[in-house]
C-alpha cells in the first residue's frame, strides 16, 4: 500500500463528500430547466444542509437511542460506499476490503437501519414508509447484485478494481449482456434513490411517500445527515454506473499525470448522468405503489437475463 | 490440548456424554428446582465447553472406539473424524449459551416437573452427541431415535395445551417416517453383507442405480428432520410449541444433525456422486429457502416466524450441498471445497444466530407472556439489553455485513460466480437463475428481520400490559451474550474459522481453501485469489465505526448539540395512538399480496354497515393440501375399510385367525 | 475475445432485439408498442447491413433497405394511422401479472438457447451465436400474442414474430433468397392492409377491438 494510494483514497473520500450535494443541486437545476422554471441554483443543497445543521433538533418523546444513532450509521455507510467505487483511479487501498457483494451488503445495512429508525417512533407514517422501503429494497437489492454479477462474470472477479480494470483497459469489446444490465441498473437506480417513477423526492403528500415518510420524524442535524447520506447514495450509484458501463478514461494505478484528465472526464460523465436522470424524471409520472413490485421485478428479471445472455453468448 | 494430556478427544466427548446423563438423572432424583437451575444447568454448560474444546482438537485426525455395550455380538462403534468433530464443535459451542440461558429461563418460568425436563434436556444433548459419534447404523439409529423421543418430550413440555400435543404428534410422526427412510438407506448400503458398520459401507461399492436410491432415501429421511420441502410441516408447529431454549436447541443444533447425515451419507459412505443429485438438491434447497422466507414474512407469531426462517436457512445450506455435489461430480474440487465450506459455515452461523433469537423470544415471552406480534411493541425502552442483543442477532440473520450471516452468503455467492465452465449445458443456465433466487431469498430475509425486530422492539407498546415489563435476568443475559459473541466472532474473523473448516473439506472433497484463504494474511478473506474476490469484515467494521465516531465528533465540534423533545408528527390528526401503528399483518401485507398465488389466504372482510368491523386474514400452507391432506384422507379411508372387519362377534374373529393360520401354512409349504 | 468488431455489433444488435422483445412483452400501451416495433425494425436493418458488410453479400444490402423501409417506416406509419382512426391511441391493455409473463419468457429464452446450440455449432456464419436470440424473439412474440386480448397488439406480435424469423434467417444462413424475401415482404404488407380493414369490421360488429367478444361466434 503506497503513500500515493492512501492519498488518492483520502482525496476521493473528501471529494465525494463535497461533490454529493452539488450533484443533487445539478439534478434539481436540470429538472427546473426542463420544467421551464428558474430553479434555486446548484448550490441550494449546501444552503439547506447548513440551515439544518444550525437548527435545534426536535426528537419525538418516544424516540430511542437507535433513532438517534441511525443518521450517523447511515451517513458512514453511504460515505464508505461512495468512497469505495473506483471512478478516479484504480488503486484505492480500501477497495480490497469490500467487494461488490459487500458493497450491496452495506447498502442493505443502511436500508435496514433507516427502516428500523422509521418504525421506532411508532406513528403510522414511519412504519408505512419502512414497509414500502423494504418492499422496494427486497427486489432492488437482488437486481443490483445481478447487474454487478454480470460484470463480475465478465471480469472473473467480484473485486471492483478488477472489474473496472477489465472493462476499461481491455480492447474495445461490446458486451450484449451489459445492455440488459444497464437497463436494469437504471431502473434500480431510480427505485433505490427514491426518484420519480417509484417515489418523489420533493413530495409533500404523506400517503404517497416512501423515503420521505421514513425520515418524517428527523429534524435539524439528524435530517441534515440523512439528506447528505441520500446525496452520497445517489453519487455512489452514479459512480457504480459509470464504473460499470462507461469506465473509459479512468487513471491507471500510479499514473498521476492522468489524474486531472480523469477528474475532468468524471465531472463531465456525472453532469451527463445527472441531466439524464432529470430527463427521465421529467418525462415519467409516479406510479402506484403496487406497480412498484412489477417495475422492480422487471428490473430483476432483466438483470438475470443479462447474466444468462453472458453465459450463453459470451463464453 | 487434550492430546498433550494423553487423553484422546473421543474419550473426553464420551465422558461429557456420560456426565450429561448423570446430571440429568441427578436433576430427576433431586427434584429441587433451585439446585437444578443454579447448579445443574451451569455445570452442564461447562460440559458443553469441554465438548467444544475436545471437538476442536479432534478436527484434524481420526479416532475410533468400540463400546462393548448394546446387544450381544453387536457392539457400538464410535468414530470421530473431521466431519463429526465439526458438528460436535457446533453442538458444544452453541449449547454453552443455550444451557446458561436455560438456567435463568427455567428458574423464572413456572415449569411443572422441572426434574423430568432436566433429564430430557440432557438426554437430548447426549443423544445428539452420539448421533455425531456413531460409526455403525445400529448405534446411529439408537441415538437418532433417542434424540427424536427426548425432543418430542421437550416439545410437549406444556402438554396441557391441545395444540402443543398436536404439534408434538405431528413432529413424532414425520420424524419416524424419516427414520424409516434412513434405515432403509442403511439397508441398501450394507449391500447384503449383514454388516452394518459404516466402515464396511465406506469400502463397499454400489452401482449408480442403487447409489441413487440410497441418496434419495437419505435426502428424504434426513430432509424430514431438517424441514426440507415437502417434509417441513412439523417445523413451524413444533418450534413454537417448545419452551424457548428447547426451540433454540431444535433449530440451532438438531436440524444440523440432518445436514450432518446428508453429508455423511453422500460424501463419506457412498463412493460415487452423480451430478444430477446435486441438481435435485439445489432445486429443492432453493424452493425450501424461498418458501421459508416468504411464509416467514407473513407470520404474526414471533416463534413461528423464526421457525419459517429456519426452513429458509436449511434451504440455503442444502443449496450449498447441492452445488458441492455438482462440482465434486464434475471434478472441480476447488469449487466443491468452496461451496462446502460455505454450507458448513452457514450451519454454524445459523446455530448461533437462530439460537440467539429463539433465546430472545424466550425472554420476551417471559416478560410479557405474549407471542403474538400484534400485542408487542416498544420493548426497546423497557428491555434495552435484550434489544441490543436481539439487534445483533437480527442483523446477522438478515445477512448484513460485518456479521456472520453475511460471510457464509458471501462464500456461497462466490461459489456460484466462479462456476462457469460446467460441462452440462442446462446446469450452466441453472447456475445464474439459482444465484438470482438465492439473492432474492437473502433480500427477503432482510424484510422479515426488519418486521421481526421493528414490530417487537420499536414503536409504541401495542398493549397496556407492556408498560411494566422488566429486562432479561442475569443468567439469560449471560447465555445470550455467549451467542452474541459467537455471531460477532464468526463474522469478524472468517479466516480463522475457515482454517478449521478446511479439515472437513479436505476429508470430504479432497481439497480446501486453506492456503489461498489466508494467502493475503488473516485480515483478508480471499477464497480463490486476491484479484478475484476479497472481503475483510474487520476493516469494514472499523471504517464504519470510525465514520460514525468521526461524524459525531465533527457535528458536536462545529455545531451545537441542542435537543428538544416534542410530540411526533400527527399529520393534523391529533388522536394518533398505538393502535394506528403498522401491525405485523400490515407489515407483511405487500409480500402477501405479491405472493398470494403461492399461499392459501383466507380473508374475512367486514361489511360496510358493520358497527364493529373486524378484518381477518389468515395464511395457509398450500403444500399441506397437496402433500399431506391426500395421505390423511387415504389413511382414514383405509382405516374405515379395515374398521369393517371389526364386528364384535367372537366367532368371526376366530375365523380371521383360522384363515391367517391356513394362509401361513400354505405359504410355508 | 477474438470476435471482430462487426461480430460484436451484431451480437449487440441481437441483445437489443431480445431486450425489445421483452419490452414489448411487458408494455401495456399500444402507442409505445408500435414505437418499439419500429425500433425493432431499425435494429434489424442495422444488423442486416452489418452482416452484409462483413460477409460481402450484396443481396443483404437490399433486404436491409427493404427492412428499413417496410418495418421501420411504412408498417409503423400504417399502424399509427390505424390507431388514430380507430381512436385507440391511448388504450391501455389490462394484463395479468407481468413478472409472471416475464418469468415464462425467461424459461423460453433458456429453451431457445438450448434448442439453437446444436444448430449454431453447424453453421459457419459469423452470426451463428445469435441464432438462439432470434429463436427466443420468435417465441417471445408468440407469447405476446397469447397474452394479449386486443386486436392491435396481437397484430404487432405477429409482425414482431416475422421480424424474429427474418433475423434467424440472416443469422443462420445469411438470409433467404431475394425472391422469397420480397414475397414475404409483400405478404406482410398486404396482410397488414387486410387486417386493418378487419379491425374496422370487427369494431362495427362488436363495438370493441377486444377479441374476447369473438368468443361469442362459436356455435351454440
Amino acid at each position: 500500500m503506497s503513500a500515493s494510494a492512501i492519498f488518492l483514497q483520502l482525496l476521493q473520500n473528501v471529494l465525494v463528500l463535497l461533490a454529493a450535494p452539488l450533484l443533487l443541486g445539478w439534478i434539481n437545476q436540470c429538472r427546473a430547466w426542463l420544467q421551464n422554471r428558474n430553479g434555486a441554483g446548484m448550490l441550494q443543497p449546501y444552503r439547506n444542509l447548513l440551515k439544518l445543521f444550525h437548527k435545534d433538533a426536535v426528537l419525538a418523546h418516544n424516540a430511542s437511542q437507535l433513532f438517534r444513532t441511525t443518521p450517523y450509521i447511515l451517513f458512514a455507510c453511504m460515505w464508505l460506499a461512495a468512497a469505495l467505487v473506483p471512478v478516479l483511479a484504480t488503486d484505492l487501498p480500501l477497495s480490497p476490503a469490500v467487494d461488490v457483494i459487500a458493497l450491496v451488503g452495506i447498502f442493505a445495512l443502511a436500508r435496514v437501519f433507516i427502516s428500523l429508525a422509521a418504525m421506532d417512533i411508532g406513528t403510522a407514517f414511519g412504519s408505512l414508509g419502512a414497509r414500502r422501503e423494504m418492499l422496494v429494497g427486497f427486489l432492488a437489492e437482488p437486481a443490483l447484485l445481478m447487474v454487478l454479477f454480470t460484470a463480475s462474470t465478465i471480469s472473473q472477479s467480484t473485486s471492483l478494481i478488477t472489474i473496472v480494470e477489465t472493462l476499461a483497459h481491455k480492447q474495445f469489446v461490446l458486451y450484449p449482456s451489459m445492455t440488459f444490465a444497464a437497463v436494469a441498473f437504471v431502473m434500480v437506480l431510480l427505485a433505490e434513490n427514491a426518484r420519480v417513477p417509484v417515489d418523489n423526492p420533493s413530495t409533500h403528500l404523506e400517503l404517497t411517500m416512501i423515503h420521505e415518510a421514513m425520515v418524517l420524524e428527523y429534524s435539524a442535524r439528524h435530517l441534515a445527515l440523512v439528506e447528505w447520506a441520500s446525496a452520497l447514495k445517489l453519487l455512489a450509484y452514479m459512480a457504480i454506473g459509470i464504473a460499470l458501463f462507461i469506465p473509459y478514461g479512468i487513471a491507471e494505478a500510479g499514473n498521476w499525470n492522468a489524474l486531472p484528465a480523469a477528474i475532468a472526464l468524471l465531472t463531465f460523465k456525472l453532469l451527463l448522468a445527472g441531466a439524464g436522470l432529470a430527463f427521465i424524471e421529467t418525462i415519467s409520472a409516479k406510479m402506484r405503489i403496487f406497480r412498484v413490485p412489477e417495475f422492480m421485478g422487471t428490473a430483476f428479471l432483466l438483470a438475470v437475463l443479462g447474466l444468462l445472455t453472458h453465459f450463453l453468448l459470451e463464453t | 490440548m487434550f492430546a498433550s494430556l494423553g487423553v484422546s478427544p473421543i474419550n473426553v466427548i464420551l465422558g461429557v456424554t456420560v456426565f450429561w446423563l448423570l446430571l440429568g438423572l441427578g436433576g430427576l432424583a433431586l427434584q429441587d428446582n433451585r439446585i437444578i437451575t443454579r447448579v445443574i444447568f451451569p455445570v452442564g454448560a461447562i460440559g458443553s465447553l469441554i465438548l467444544a474444546t475436545a471437538a476442536l482438537g479432534g478436527l484434524s485426525g481420526v479416532d475410533t472406539a468400540v463400546l462393548p455395550i448394546g446387544l450381544p455380538d453387536l457392539p457400538f462403534h464410535l468414530r470421530i473424524d473431521s466431519l463429526s468433530a465439526f458438528f460436535l464443535l457446533l453442538l458444544g459451542a452453541s449449547s454453552i449459551g443455550i444451557t446458561l440461558f436455560s438456567a435463568g429461563y427455567f428458574g423464572r418460568m413456572a415449569v411443572q416437573e422441572l426434574g423430568l425436563l432436566c433429564l430430557e434436556y440432557h438426554i437430548f444433548l447426549a443423544s445428539m452427541t452420539l448421533v455425531f459419534l456413531a460409526d455403525d447404523a445400529y448405534m446411529f439409529m439408537v441415538a437418532w431415535e433417542a434424540m427424536a423421543l427426548s425432543s418430542y418430550f421437550l416439545v410437549t413440555t406444556d402438554h396441557d395445551q391441545p395444540e402443543v400435543r398436536r404439534a408434538g404428534f405431528l413432529y413424532l410422526l414425520i420424524a419416524h417416517v424419516g427414520a424409516i427412510a434412513i434405515l432403509m438407506g442403511f439397508g441398501v448400503m450394507q449391500g447384503g453383507h449383514g454388516d452394518y458398520t459404516f466402515d464396511t459401507m465406506r469400502h463397499g461399492h454400489l452401482s449408480a442405480y442403487w447409489a441413487s436410491i440410497t441418496f434419495f432415501l437419505a435426502l428424504f429421511g434426513f430432509g424430514a428432520k431438517a424441514g426440507i420441502l415437502p417434509m417441513h410441516a412439523w417445523l413451524p408447529e413444533a418450534h413454537p410449541a417448545a419452551p424457548s431454549p428447547v426451540s433454540a436447541l431444535l433449530s440451532g443444533i438438531m436440524l444440523k444433525t440432518a445436514i450432518y447425515g446428508i453429508l455423511r451419507v453422500s460424501f463419506d459412505l457412498l463412493d460415487i456422486q452423480i451430478w444430477w443429485w446435486g441438481v435435485v438438491a439445489l432445486t429443492l434447497g432453493l424452493f425450501t429457502a424461498l418458501f421459508g422466507v416468504i411464509f416467514a414474512a407473513v407470520q404474526v407469531d414471533m416463534k413461528r416466524l423464526l421457525a419459517y426462517s429456519s426452513i429458509e436457512n436449511i434451504g440455503i445450506i442444502l443449496v450449498g450441498i447441492g452445488l458441492t455435489i455438482i462440482f465434486h461430480a464434475s471434478g472441480k474440487e476447488a469449487l466443491a471445497a468452496l461451496s462446502l465450506t460455505a454450507s458448513l459455515y452457514h450451519s454454524i452461523n445459523h446455530a448461533f444466530m437462530k439460537g440467539l433469537l429463539f433465546l430472545g423470544t424466550g425472554s420476551i415471552l417471559h416478560a410479557t407472556g405474549e407471542r403474538h406480534l400484534g400485542k408487542l411493541g416498544g420493548l426497546i425502552h423497557k428491555m434495552p439489553n435484550l434489544a441490543l442483543f436481539m439487534l445483533i442477532g437480527t442483523l446477522a440473520l438478515a445477512g448484513l455485513p460485518p456479521l456472520n450471516g453475511f460471510v457464509s452468503e458471501w462464500l456461497m455467492l462466490q461459489a456460484f460466480l466462479l462456476s462457469p465452465g460446467l460441462t452440462q449445458a442446462y446446469i450452466n443456465m441453472l447456475v445464474p437463475i439459482a444465484a438470482a433466487a438465492l439473492v432474492l431469498t437473502a433480500a427477503l430475509a432482510g424484510f422479515v428481520m426488519v418486521k421481526f425486530y421493528g414490530v417487537i422492539f420499536l414503536g409504541q407498546p401495542r398493549d397496556a400490559g407492556l408498560a411494566v415489563v422488566h429486562d432479561a435476568g442475569i443468567w439469560e443475559r449471560i447465555g445470550m451474550l455467549c451467542m452474541v459473541a459467537g455471531c460477532i466472532a464468526l463474522g469478524i474473523f472468517p479466516t480463522f474459522v475457515i482454517l478449521h473448516l478446511d479439515f472437513v473439506a479436505e476429508m470430504l472433497v479432497h481439497n480446501s481453501l486453506g492456503t489461498s484463504a489466508v494467502h493475503s494474511g488473516w485480515l483478508m478473506l480471499t477464497p480463490i485469489a486476491a484479484e478475484r474476490a476479497s472481503y475483510s469484515p474487520l476493516i469494514l467494521l472499523l471504517i464504519i465505526v470510525s465514520g460514525v465516531v468521526l461524524t459525531m465528533l465533527a457535528v458536536k465540534k462545529f455545531y451545537h448539540g441542542r435537543l428538544r423533545r416534542g410530540p411526533a408528527w400527527d399529520c393534523g390528526f391529533p388522536e394518533q395512538g398505538a393502535r394506528m401503528q403498522d401491525t405485523a399483518e400490515g407489515f407483511g401485507q405487500p409480500i402477501r399480496q405479491i405472493f398470494e398465488w403461492f399461499m392459501g389466504v383466507v380473508r374475512k372482510m367486514p361489511s360496510p354497515f358493520d358497527l364493529h368491523p373486524h378484518y381477518h386474514a389468515e395464511v395457509h400452507d398450500r403444500l399441506w393440501n397437496i402433500f399431506y391432506a391426500p395421505i390423511k384422507r387415504a389413511n382414514e379411508a383405509i382405516g374405515n375399510q379395515i374398521g369393517k372387519l371389526q364386528h364384535g362377534r367372537i366367532h368371526v374373529y376366530l375365523l380371521y385367525s383360522f384363515i391367517t393360520l391356513l394362509a401361513l401354512l400354505a405359504f410355508i409349504e | 475475445m477474438g470476435i471482430p468488431i462487426t461480430g460484436q455489433i451484431i451480437n449487440m444488435c441481437a441483445a437489443l432485439l431480445l431486450l425489445i422483445a421483452f419490452a414489448m412483452l411487458s408494455q401495456r400501451r399500444i402507442l409505445s408498442l408500435i414505437n418499439l416495433f419500429s425500433l425493432q425494425g431499425l435494429i434489424l436493418a442495422i444488423s442486416t447491413s452489418v452482416v452484409a458488410y462483413s460477409s460481402q453479400q450484396q443481396h443483404l444490402y437490399y433486404s436491409a433497405a427493404l427492412t428499413l423501409l417496410l418495418k421501420a417506416i411504412v408498417l409503423p406509419m400504417i399502424l399509427h394511422r390505424l390507431i388514430r382512426k380507430l381512436n385507440i391511441k391511448w388504450d391501455v391493455e389490462t394484463m395479468f401479472n407481468i413478472p409472471t409473463i416475464m418469468l415464462v419468457g425467461l424459461a423460453l429464452v433458456v429453451f431457445a438457447f438450448n434448442l439453437a446450440a446444436p444448430i449454431s455449432q453447424m453453421a459457419a456464419t459469423i452470426t451463428r451465436s445469435t441464432l438462439g436470440i432470434a429463436m427466443a424473439s420468435v417465441l417471445l412474440s408468440f407469447l405476446m400474442m397469447i397474452t394479449r386480448s386486443k386486436a392491435v397488439p396481437q397484430v404487432v406480435g405477429f409482425l414482431a414474430m416475422e421480424n424474429g424469423l427474418f433475423f434467424a434467417a440472416t443469422s443462420a444462413t445469411y438470409g433467404m433468397p431475394m425472391v422469397v424475401e420480397l414475397g414475404i415482404a409483400l405478404d406482410v404488407l398486404v396482410g397488414m392492409f387486410i387486417l386493418g380493414i378487419f379491425f374496422f369490421q370487427i369494431r362495427t360488429a362488436f363495438d370493441s377491438l377486444d377479441l374476447k367478444h369473438m368468443e361469442k361466434l362459436k356455435e351454440e
